[in-house]
């Protein structure tokens, strides 16, 4: 049973409930008065256990200081994310694909314990009415608490199709409430899956083959096995573990190894020669078509003016803050996992596969986690640690380290991308074609690979779907899959095309020798909400005012995850070539807001995140190594670099959107005008070139 | 036997002389709550205190802090300053993930015990060396101002 917080703020537990009343696959009601909420989603930071919460609670009528919220257990048939059609956390989807079935979740409770207590009273459901996890029975002033009728609503026949609030009955949703998650962050006292404590626990650090690909051919452990604390030697394919008392003598131990490794195919990958095969791609390879509309070669022959350009993005890594870890304990009739996971069912699969149990004798307890960006949803570093922990009969925790996470993460695809527009006499774009030429991320979560000529979406996304009426229109996609594990990134697809479209959508103001926001606004008479974000951030960030040499600002606009952003960066770039961010404005659309301040919270750090990988990150190959490793040569923004930042949310009807990767979308274009605007460098390349800024002549 | 005062409590415990005080911490005394963010100093999510002074547990070997006084995020709402940028940051909902955030309280509770009233720039200088991937940068920074004003 989890214990109820005495004080008066929620908590978010990670422990399972065991026995209370469960009122369909969402609300929980112990007898001892403790109602726990089941979060089908996992919180990262992206505050998504306050909105799910806040989704239940509104239609159950409790107050968010009532309740626990805990992780759903790996279920797909009840916590399947509506969207991916899989229990899954990414994508910015959770709001969207659960906005109406938590409600419904939270109202057919609600249903339930109202007619619960007007059977108990012989009254008919519809004299009662329910506040903050009580019933009434006004006309008699009789009252009963939820966790007097759970156990008797719990046999009741579950509404269908239970009335839900108009959005003018809100109590909770739209108003800014406090996280659920955060005491507990500020003490010390939250439990990450690296923080896990389980009885006879021992600690595992690892040697991975440097090159993605390599064996492990052979392994001398007699000097780690000398040092007092080193437990076991274990080793897998592709691997060695050591299991120590304790994590430091464990590393101690990997110090101590003397490792073979049969480096296999990709000894000879470097970053150079994964660019030219790229090339080679785009210049031989068949394109895949996502979107023709309009004439576009006619369109070519009648523009006045053809621009083309090329841009490049390199793989990026995740670097959460939390290495990655899992602790595994597996046992002849079962296995448990302790670890924070994006993708909670997909890892009891593999560990049932990799153990020969049956998937019901996996049980995952999903944990809060340090940081998402998308890493954890692939599996691989759990499916590793159940290879370690099958071979020993106690719980093993293993801990990456940090250079392990970077180097053997999954990474954001490099992207290379051609493009081009026809403009008439005014500058006006009469056609668009955008062609990417990238790896499929899709692969890796599909069940049998990505068939050749299939379109993988995410290639495009934010290129086919542009908030912009183009006369004419074509994008297509040249998949080449270089040697190299790929995942989603934060922002995913977008981040990507945005990036491209809108630095381009630029340059082409600048060759029509037009305003930025004017020359975009011309584009959006078709799309009001993106024209009204565009207009407010205008206006919010003084796009019109007069600037110091060598600074400038720059504007990006998209409509991704269902949301509406535009975001005006102002730097200043020294003759150095030292970038500074000086201001950041950004305007949001996600239509209807459930928490604004998470919203704004998501938008502060999702910018900046962006900036942070625009500014400095791009993981290089050599030798088939990864040349990154730490913070020090994968360094992130820091506070000293960050400037102010405003966030304005407009009001909206609309269904609401995603929120955790639009800010991230947004950020390196507008960073990449801005810079444009205050030297006359168009950074085509990411991440940004320094000693391109440095010329005197732009000056 | 290294011999620690931590939190205001006496320990010895067995560890071999390089062992740093992060894991020393973490894994013989089950203070989780600092944690292991990149080993080598550069993203402070393992600050702690040692004699009131902010230092990265992951480079200092436990057997050399001797007598001086630890303090760790578990036990730094029982001060003044560390209890005024807990509540400073809740109020101004700094958290995202939380995972950098022990180290980031540790180090802005440092820096309002010397510095009552920070500006930016100061600010900056005694943050620069906690990252947070989260990038909750701008929050950190007026919290710390709302928890200096109190
Ligand atoms: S873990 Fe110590 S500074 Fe990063
Ligand atoms: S809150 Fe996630 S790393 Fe700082």
């Amino acid at each position: 049973m989890v214990a109820f917080a005495s004080s008066a703020r929620a908590r978010a537990a990670t422990s399972e409930v065991t026995s209370p009343s469960a009122i369909g696959g969402f609300v929980r009601i112990s007898p001892e008065g403790g109602i726990s909420l089941v979060m089908p989603s996992v919180e990262m930071g992206q505050g998504i256990y306050t909105a799910e919460a806040a989704l239940l609670a509104e239609e159950l009528d409790v107050r968010l200081d009532q309740i626990v919220a805990f992780a759903a257990p790996p279920d797909g048939s009840l916590y399947a994310q509506p969207l991916f059609k899989a229990q899954m956390t990414g994508g910015s989807t959770s709001i969207r694909g659960f906005w109406t079935p938590l409600r419904q979740a939270g109202a057919a409770a609600r249903s339930m314990l109202v007619a619960a207590a007007a059977q108990a009273w012989g009254v008919h459901p519809n004299e009662c009415s329910t506040k903050d996890g009580t019933i009434l029975h006004s006309s008699t002033g009789r009252v009963l608490k939820y966790e007097e009728v759970a156990e008797s609503a719990a046999t009741l026949p579950m509404p269908e199709d239970p009335k839900l609030k108009s959005r003018e009955e809100f109590r909770i949703i739209g108003k800014s409430q406090r996280r659920i998650d955060t005491s507990a962050k500020v003490n010390g006292s939250a439990v990450y899956g690296i923080d896990v404590m389980v009885d006879g626990m021992k600690t595992a650090a690892v040697a991975i083959s440097p090159v993605d690909g390599g064996r492990l051919k052979s392994v001398d452990d007699n000097r780690a096995r000398k040092i007092p604390g080193v437990i076991d030697v274990l080793r897998i394919d592709d691997a060695v573990a050591v299991v120590g008392e304790h994590y430091w003598v464990a590393r101690a131990g990997v110090e101590a190894l003397d490792i073979d490794w049969e480096l296999g195919p990709n000894t000879k990958l470097t970053t150079a020669s994964i660019r030219a095969e790229a090339v080679k791609a785009a210049d031989e390879g068949t394109p895949i078509k996502a979107l023709e509309r309009g004439d576009v070669e006619t369109s070519f022959k009648n523009a006045t003016k053809r621009v083309t350009a090329e841009y490049e993005l390199p793989f990026l890594a995740h670097a959460t803050m939390e290495p990655i870890n899992t602790t595994v304990h597996v046992r002849p009739n079962g296995c448990d996992i302790w670890v924070g996971t994006q993708t909670p069912v997909v890892a009891q699969k593999h560990a049932a596969r990799i153990t020969g149990l049956p998937v019901d004798k996996v049980a995952l307890h999903n944990h809060l986690i340090g940081g998402g960006f998308g890493r954890r949803l692939q599996a691989d570093t759990i499916e590793q640690a159940v290879h370690f922990a099958k071979q020993v009969p106690y719980p093993l925790k293993i801990i990456w380290t940090r250079e392990q996470d970077i180097r053997h993460d999954r990474f954001r695809p490099c992207y290379l991308d051609r493009i081009a527009a026809g403009l008439d006499e005014q500058g006006r774009p009469l056609v668009w074609t955008h062609r990417t030429i990238s790896g499929t991320v899709r692969r890796y979560f599909a069940e049998d690979g990505w068939p050749e000529g299939k379109l993988d979406k995410d290639a495009v996304d934010g290129a086919w779907d542009s908030p912009y009426a183009f006369p004419a229109i074509r994008v297509d996609w040249v998949r080449h899959d270089p040697p190299v594990k790929l995942n989603w990134w934060r922002g995913v697809g977008p981040t990507h095309n945005v990036f491209v479209v809108e630095s381009f959508l630029d340059e082409l103001a600048h060759t029509a020798g037009q305003d930025p926001i004017a020359y975009r606004r011309a584009l959006l008479d078709a799309n009001p909400r993106a024209m009204a974000v565009l207009d407010k951030v205008a206006d919010a960030a003084g796009w019109h005012k007069s600037l110091e040499p060598r600074s400038g600002r720059g504007v990006s606009l998209h409509q991704n995850f269902g949301s509406y952003a535009a975001l005006v960066i102002e730097v200043a770039v020294a003759i150095s070539g030292e970038i500074s961010l000086n201001k950041i404005v950004a305007a949001v659309d996600c239509g209807i807001q459930i928490n604004p301040d998470t919203i704004r919270a998501q938008i502060e750090g999702g910018v900046l995140f962006g900036l942070s990988a625009a500014l400095f990150n791009g993981i290089t190959f050599d030798e088939g190594r990864v040349e990154q490793g730490n913070f020090n040569d994968y360094r992130q923004l820091r506070i000293n670099e960050t400037p102010p930042i405003e966030v304005h949310l407009l009001e909206s009807n609309e269904s609401p959107g995603g929120l955790g990767e639009v800010g991230t979308v947004s950020a390196a274009p507008a960073l990449g005008n801005a810079i444009f605007a205050a030297t006359g460098v168009r950074i085509r390349r990411l991440p940004i070139d320094r000693s391109l800024l440095s010329k005197r002549e732009n000056a | 036997m290294i011999s620690l005062n931590i939190n205001g409590r006496d320990y010895s415990v067995q560890a071999p002389d390089d062992m740093p005080l992060l894991w020393v911490l973490r894994d013989l005394l089950n203070l989780k709550g600092t944690k292991f963010g990149c080993g080598i100093a550069q993203c402070g999510a393992c600050t702690v205190h040692v004699d009131g002074r902010p230092v990265r547990s992951c480079m200092l070997p436990a057997a050399n802090v001797g007598p001086r006084e630890v303090t760790t995020i578990e036990a730094i709402g029982q001060k003044d300053s560390g209890r005024r940028i807990q509540q400073a940051w809740l109020e101004l909902e700094v958290v995202q993930c939380g995972y950098c955030q022990s180290g980031q309280i540790m180090a802005a509770a440092a820096l309002i015990e010397r510095n009552p009233a920070p500006d930016d720039a100061e600010i900056d200088a005694a943050m620069a060396g906690n990252i947070c991937r989260c990038a909750t940068y701008a929050r950190i920074r007026a919290a710390i101002k709302s928890a200096s004003r109190k």
